[in-house]
């Protein structure tokens, strides 16, 4: 019976064992575990949203947008979070994005792997990629420490640990999106009398634009929505005007929520939780915009 | 969470990649490719730089505590007092806080995970799975303090306190810890399903001949043959659980001492760090200092757990 059975499997990979002894109870049980471990998760994911959402709606208005935070509940609004927020990430971006995709072209194009620093570096990025974030604030704290700064809370302090902690995300992504591109034109590229950096520059690079663009976007929204780094820099200080440069104090977003989340005030709570809808809001933003460039522009060859 | 399981193998290029045809390169050296190459090396060095930053700035104020405080008595004690006047640096409570969170959300995320990596990767039909793997990302992208809120208002007070009326105080390890789970769920998912994934289909097939059914060939052949992959996401689990901050600064309470049970409060390495840098202690002080050491701590254990992580899929992938 199952030497039948595997022909069958042969032509559609494991889709044809579905009777016999697919239905003893042992195999319906784990079945339903399967099921069940899914469904935990969505429900999580369902209540979470539900819930951050009831609580948040009546506090979902003008003044979340247009007030500064203040000492009484329903005069709190997150302009300066909001502005902190833009402010942070468009320039972790200016300092990461040229950075990480330089880093990524080296490692993919370029490094001889039988090198053992080309190696060390790579492990070295992979090790980067799963350190705590809290380790890039004290990172952060030290070198403004270093370079004798004394108000650490500033936009370029932040952007600094945010940017290092995304940098690895950053360049693991462009790396898969230049692999994902056809050593055929890399070839055709050169046999054409192309230098290697002109290949890079011409053929593999612009081919690789949607995914590096779709990694960055999720590695930015990564960044939106880390507050850790942030509460070393003394992010909770009290920011009641529109940052304005790079040596600007500021607050942002997440930072903003874990405020209202400690006070004991029912009001902040209900604060906390419009801000944090607008965060996801915003994450979603970005992410929807991702997935819409991997669809539109991403080619599979 | 796709790092582990995707970054830098450059073991997948069948063809050679054109730097080892030397043959085909300009037999005359242009200036302008080598300060371009040179760049591109720089910037893959940041990384490396990185590193030794955080090596560093750990480092120098960790000393400096370690002058002041013995490292025996900072690993063995069990008070945690670095405010009071005589101060206690016993690091214990804030590690058996964090390890009660961190087997919380290990004994919510492994089962699940794991559960729904071998659903993803044995039973469900391929377009059920392009739909169901990236709702679950979704739960890796939320930020950690709305975790966070979630496991402070809704876990903690509605939940554990409104409605199971459970005898707790305003924070837990409890609920630090399952929403921690929670956020986890997805990492184990992802790199389990990847090393489940690359067992070949020939092991399946050979089980099924043999009589096995779907379940039997899962556990017995499948899980077994991707077992190294696995515990590699679970550690990496480990290690997120023990890094995370927001959601244990939030819902676990503020308390440094001993926490013996899963309905105290506690405060964890992450959690007296972030504590710690809302106050203000100057550069140079033995409070600041303290935060580097127990920084300089956190980074060791979750660096061991790192690199047994990366060690276990480079085995799994040469494996296969």
């Amino acid at each position: 019976m199952s030497v039948l059975e595997t022909t069958r499997a042969s032509a559609t990979p494991l889709a044809g064992r579905a009777q016999g002894g697919e239905r003893s109870p042992a195999s319906i049980v784990f079945l339903i575990a399967l099921w069940f471990s899914l469904f935990v998760a969505f429900f999580v994911l369902i209540v979470l949203i539900i819930t951050t959402a009831t609580e948040g709606a009546g506090r979902l208005d003008g003044r979340l947008l247009t007030e500064y935070t203040s000492a009484t509940p329903d005069r709190a609004g997150a302009r300066a979070a909001i502005l902190g927020s833009i402010w942070v990430i468009a320039v972790t971006a200016i300092l990461t994005i040229p950075l990480g995709i330089a880093a990524a072209i080296h490692l993919e194009e370029f490094a001889d792997n039988s090198k053992w620093w080309n190696r060390f570096i790579e492990v070295n990025i992979q090790n980067l990629a799963a350190v705590p974030a809290i380790i890039y604030g004290m990172l952060a704290l030290g070198l403004l420490a270093l370079l004798g700064v004394q108000n650490k809370n500033i936009v370029i302090g932040g952007a600094i640990a945010l940017g290092l902690l995304i940098l690895p995300v950053i360049i693991i992504a462009t790396r898969e999106s230049l692999r994902a591109v056809p050593q055929e034109i890399r070839h055709g590229s050169l046999a054409l009398g192309a230098t290697e950096w002109q290949t890079v520059q011409k053929q593999t690079l612009p081919n690789a634009v949607p995914g590096i663009a779709t990694g960055t976007i999720l590695a930015l929204s990564r960044a939106l929505g880390e507050a850790a780094p942030l509460l070393l820099l003394g992010g909770l200080v009290y920011v009641t005007f529109d940052p304005n440069g790079l040596a600007s104090g500021f607050t942002t977003m997440p930072i903003q929520i874990f405020n209202w989340t400690g006070r004991p005030q029912l009001e902040f709570r209900e604060l906390a939780a419009a801000a944090s809808i607008l965060l996801l809001g915003m994450l979603l933003v970005m992410n929807a915009l991702a997935i819409f460039i991997r669809n539109k522009y991403q080619r599979r060859w | 969470m796709s790092t582990i399981a995707t970054g830098g193998e450059s073991g997948v290029h069948l063809t050679p990649p054109p730097r080892s045809r030397p043959s085909l390169t300009a037999s005359s050296a242009r200036t302008g490719e080598k300060i371009i190459r040179v760049l591109l090396a720089g910037a893959a060095g940041v990384s490396v730089i990185t590193t030794f930053g955080i090596v560093a700035s750990l480092l120098i104020p960790a000393l400096g505590f370690f002058r002041e405080v013995n490292p025996i008595d900072f690993l063995t004690g069990t008070r945690w007092a670095p405010q009071f006047t005589p101060a206690s640096f016993g690091v214990l409570p804030l590690i058996t806080a964090t390890l009660w969170t961190t087997a919380i959300a290990l004994a919510v995320a492994v089962p699940f995970g794991l559960g729904a990596a071998i659903f993803l990767s044995e039973y469900a039909p391929t377009q059920l799975r392009k739909v169901l793997k990236p709702m679950l990302e979704i739960l890796a992208g939320i930020p950690t303090v709305v975790y966070g809120f979630f496991a402070l208002q809704v876990v903690q007070t509605d939940f554990l306190r409104g409605l199971l009326n459970l005898p707790t105080g305003a924070f837990s390890v409890l609920a630090a810890g399952l929403v921690m789970g929670v956020m986890i769920i997805p990492t184990i998912a992802s790199l389990s399903e990847d090393a489940l994934s690359a067992v070949p289909l020939g092991m399946r097939q050979g089980s099924a001949a043999l009589g096995a059914n779907r379940m039997q060939t899962t556990l017995k052949v499948v899980f077994p043959a991707a077992l190294s992959g696995i515990v590699a996401a679970v550690v990496l689990g480990i290690s997120r659980a023990v890094g995370e901050t927001m959601i244990v600064a939030l819902a676990a309470g503020q308390q440094a001492r001993v926490v013996a049970g899963p309905l105290e409060a506690g405060q964890t390495m992450t959690g007296f760090i972030a504590s710690a840098a809302l106050g203000d202690s100057r550069v140079g002080s033995l409070e600041y200092d303290t935060l580097f050491a127990v920084g300089l701590l956190l980074f060791i254990l979750t660096l061991a757990m790192n690199i047994i992580s990366i060690r276990l899929v480079r085995r799994f992938r040469e494996a296969y």
